[in-house]
């Protein structure tokens, strides 16, 4: 089946069904939608398998998955297999589910790869430094007007511009 | 009412299978705003490509609105939806880092999940990196856990902090959303590569935009006006809930229970007794503190109460069963767990462990120890203190 590549929708209305999917996540579940748990918990996951004796040491692993719990037996891990399931149905669908890599025009993959990589590094330390991501922090305690979230959200922003000039090689075209 | 916990309704796996449900609307809404694409999501930090922005407010007020307005018309219970806990400076620290992890890695961690599931190498790569990261955080937190667990308030809106109420807030953050997305439609005119950039697949006509803003401005106006409920109307809209519990007087504490509970040490208990100040004076139970009936429906005294520890415990003390239960009433709507009241309040406290002695010493009956429940038979009463630890807070990122 090849599916001819549509554009992406107008942000406005992606925005609507973002937040009427956010309202139903909170009228179902009491809490929000969130992803950097679940990531955390894979994390912690594969450490047992490999290493189990080092999850109940560590305070923020142990509280997941010490002794006989297991770290995926959460409701968060479940939003994430949704999400991902989600992702992949809508981009195929709309043509866009194909192996590529996308990078700004200046780099190579192998870069590009290398930077992702480091990039998620950095995010995943700082979503935990943060207690949560910018969909469970920024997006969900945005929502229902939590203070902590309205001043995490805007320093991703800062973080974000603060830097942006100097990576700029990454993402836009030289001149 | 709103907000209903499926996983009681459902049992663990119906739950679960909502969970799913719920994430793949997640993950379609930021497939379809392109956030599968890091060049889009990095576009935002060169003022090219405002989408982020744009999606992330229209979500967050929509969302807002839809949570506030039904609260005002009574059909959710703003207190049980969990919000995530505050922790002001850690929160700031995290998100500067994480604002340099997204310009170098192009994602953040929702989007490199939605990316990597329409196979892009770079978003799979960056979701392992975020893996990796919070598995770092963990090992190197050791050396700055003080500093993560600073600055902790339970739950703390934007609008307790101005001071304004929930439906001025609500307004003022809509006016403000649109404003920046006035903002970032003239920034990404002036930036855009002109003619290279793919449009949307939506033209809209600006008197679209202008009817769309018009809708959530004068939603958000309605739910202003209307106002969240107080405790009064809330408990007329929730009486079908809890009602069951008063008729069947399973809030109803004996007096040798509230010993029982006294003298545990993992339960964190807050006596309230509103009795008249005299009588408070005259005696009263040590720990205990004195509250009027209108205290019950003032935000700045029920908030800590709400915000109790899960095995936190409320008994409330009155010389009649309309004060009491007035005031529990009142608590419940608030979401305060765990409140009882201490059956006849203290009318026959003395009487109870008058003659009772312990090896041969009278009982200090303002703080009974707990060797006073050996006096009694085992059956002299029926425990009703069942600690409900529901979490509200911490949701899903935790």
């Amino acid at each position: 089946m090849k599916i001819k590549t549509k554009p992406y929708k107008n942000p406005y209305f992606a925005g609507t069904i973002l937040g009427v999917v956010l309202f139903g996540a909170y009228a179902l579940t009491h809490s929000g939608l969130g992803a950097s748990g679940a990531i955390s918990r894979i994390h912690v996951a594969l450490t047992k398998l490999l290493w189990p004796s080092h999850v109940d040491i560590i305070s923020t692993f142990a509280l997941m998955g010490a002794g006989d719990h297991n770290p995926l037996d959460h409701a968060s891990v479940f939003l994430l297999i949704g999400t991902f399931a989600g992702g992949m149905i809508s981009a195929l669908l709309n043509g866009r589910l194909k192996f590529e890599i996308f990078k700004g025009p200046q780099i190579s993959n192998w870069q590009r790869l290398i930077f992702a990589l480091i990039g998620g590094l950095i995010m995943g330390y700082g979503a935990r430094f943060a207690r949560g991501c910018t969909s469970g922090q920024a997006l969900s305690g945005g929502a229902v007007l939590s203070l902590g979230s309205w001043a995490f959200m805007f320093s991703v922003f800062i973080g974000g511009y603060a830097v942006a000039y100097f990576v700029r090689r990454l993402w836009v075209e030289s001149n | 009412m709103l907000p209903i916990d499926v996983i009681a309704v459902l049992g663990k796996f119906g739950g679960y299978a909502v969970f799913v449900l719920i994430g793949i609307g997640f993950g379609v809404s930021l497939e379809l705003a392109g956030f599968g694409d890091s060049r889009r999501l990095a576009a935002q930090f060169y003022l090219k490509d405002m989408t982020v922005l744009k999606t992330m407010f229209t979500g967050i007020i929509v969302a807002a609105i839809l949570i506030f307005l039904a609260s005002a018309l009574g059909y959710l219970d703003f207190s049980q939806i969990s919000v995530t806990q505050t922790f002001l400076w850690p929160g700031i620290v995290g998100g500067l880092i994480m604002g340099v992890g997204f310009i170098v890695g192009g994602y953040c961690p929702g989007t490199s999940l939605v990316s990597a599931a329409s196979f892009k190498i770079d978003g799979l790569f960056f979701l392992i990196g975020t893996v990796l990261g919070a598995g770092l955080f963990g090992e190197s937190l050791p050396a700055f856990e003080d500093f993560w667990n600073s600055s902790f308030t339970e739950r703390y809106l934007v609008s307790d902090w101005l001071g304004w109420s929930i439906g001025a807030t609500l307004f003022a953050v809509v006016v403000m959303a649109l404003a920046m997305f006035y903002g970032a439609e003239k920034t990404e005119e002036f930036f855009r590569n002109k003619g290279k950039d793919k449009p949307w697949s939506w033209k809209i006509s600006k008197r679209s935009y202008l009817a769309g803003s018009m809708v959530l401005l004068v939603t958000a106006a309605m739910v202003w006006i209307i106002g969240q409920p107080d405790p009064v109307r809330k408990w007329s809209l929730m009486e079908g809930k809890y009602a069951g519990q008063l008729a069947a007087r399973d809030v109803f504490i004996h007096p040798l229970e509230y010993v029982k509970t006294y003298n545990e040490a993992s339960i964190k208990l807050v006596t309230l007794d509103l009795r008249s100040e005299n009588e408070f004076r005259t005696f009263h139970l040590s720990g205990s503190e004195n509250a009027k009936p209108e205290d019950f429906l003032n935000p700045g005294f029920v908030g800590p109460l709400s915000q109790l520890p899960s095995q936190g415990v409320v008994v409330l003390i009155a010389d009649n069963d309309s004060v009491s239960v007035q005031a529990w009433k009142y608590l419940k709507v608030q979401g305060v767990n765990n409140v009882y009241i201490l059956e006849n309040g203290l009318k026959n406290w003395n009487s109870l462990f008058e003659g009772k002695t312990i090896s041969g010493k009278t009982i200090n009956t303002a703080s009974p120890p707990s060797e006073v429940l050996q006096l009694f038979p085992k059956d002299a009463y029926s425990p009703k203190i069942k600690i409900s630890t529901k979490k509200r807070s911490g949701g899903l990122c935790s």
